[in-house]
């Protein structure tokens, strides 16, 4: 009598059996390091221990000066683009728009605040004329090179000046930059992160919760 | 013919419903181009993107070698993309392929026709004037139509006014 273990599987499907587990151990995997982007992607400043946004000073439409402790005592969306920005930016700041009218009575108990990152040629008339469009209030701000650069840092917003015609480094440029919209509580503290390609369903429960919150 | 009313009723509902379709459309050669259409501007604001379906019905590639238009200083294509969450535009100094059989879509977050040095704001429900030109198919004038600057599709003629 030969061995009463099973007959040996041809080696096509023991490879087949060892691929699935493979891809057993991927998924699982990679769900985990989803769960943790998630997480990390919801309370960044909590998760990493950084100082997540903080003081800054810029220059409203109307040419007055706004600080992070204007804004202080009510929530706030705040998003970083350029007036030249010809689709990222008035698609996020229209989301915006509609995000607080599917809120109703709760769609004020939150500002949204535009911050250009082109302060050379967004003036503060420029981007009050610009969030005009948007039909809804929308708190537009500029500043100084260097009041640009320091709540870019502070916020961690990646900009890049690209000039449109490589030929031409002087010439007209566009502006690569960080597309998320940062929800602010009332106390200045980052509450979370509207990603730019993330469902509205997704985007009002934020909202929702960084009004519960304050 | 002794077709019941309801049974004519759907043919000709569809027929009203499909000239939209077909009224916003231009046409060079074996390629055809529809519901060109692009955002409203603020009175500041000095760019915009235009949007717009093109076909090559014809048996061999052609390009979108250059765009203009009197209401603007200059028409540029472009591509843009989101990567790691940041947003990047980049000019095609070449153009755009559009391969032989084959529809390519501009559409906001992609490719698109960029109107630099707007001469006076794009007021929605009003048509800008544009002249495309390809490099087998010739020249085609187009008209975009101006929509709300929070769409991000082209309406339908029916629903272009609210
Ligand atoms: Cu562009």
């Amino acid at each position: 009598m030969p061995s009463i273990d099973p007959a040996p599987e041809n080696p096509m499907a023991q490879l087949r059996k060892l691929l699935w587990i493979a891809v057993a151990v991927a998924v699982l995997l990679g769900g985990i390091l989803y769960i943790g982007a998630e997480r990390a992607g919801q309370r960044p400043a909590a998760q990493n221990g950084l100082n997540f946004g903080g003081p800054f000073t810029l220059t409203a439409a109307d040419g007055s000066v706004l600080t992070d402790k204007t804004l202080a005592g009510k929530p706030y969306a705040i998003f970083f683009g350029f007036t030249r920005c010809p689709d990222v930016c008035p698609t996020t700041l229209s989301r915006m728009a509609r995000l607080r009218k599917a809120l109703g009575k709760d769609g004020d108990k939150f500002a949204i605040v535009f911050v250009s990152v082109d302060p050379d040629r967004d003036k503060p008339a420029d981007i009050g004329e610009y969030v005009k469009l948007f039909e809804t209030p929308i708190i537009a701000a500029t500043g100084t090179d260097a009041q640009i650069a320091a709540i870019r840092k502070s916020y961690g917003i990646y900009v890049a000046k690209v000039p449109l015609d490589p030929a031409d480094p002087k010439g007209d440029y566009t502006i690569d930059h960080t597309a998320g919209v940062f929800l602010m509580d009332a106390k200045g503290q980052l509450s979370s992160i509207i990603d730019h390609a993330e469902a509205d369903e997704m985007a009002i429960a934020k909202l929702k919760r960084l009004i519960a919150e304050s | 013919m002794t077709l019941p009313p309801r049974t004519l009723a759907l043919p000709a509902l569809l027929a009203l419903a499909a000239p939209p379709l077909l009224a916003h459309g231009f046409a060079a050669g074996k390629i055809a181009i529809s519901h060109p259409w692009t955002r409203e501007t603020a009175a500041t604001q000095v760019v915009g993107g235009g949007f717009m379906k093109i076909t090559n019905n014809g048996k061999t590639a052609d390009r979108l070698v250059s765009a203009s238009s009197p209401n603007a200083r200059e028409v540029q294509m472009h591509t843009m993309s989101m990567e790691g969450g940041v947003m990047k535009m980049r000019q095609l100094k070449d153009g755009i392929v559009i391969p032989a059989g084959q529809t390519v879509e501009l559409k906001p977050g992609s490719l698109h026709v960029m109107f630099m040095g707007i001469k006076a704001p794009f007021k929605k429900g009003s048509k800008i004037p544009a002249t495309l030109k390809f490099k087998q198919a010739g020249s085609v004038k187009v008209q975009f139509t101006v929509q709300a600057v929070g769409s991000t599709m082209p309406m339908e003629a029916g629903h272009a006014q609210h």
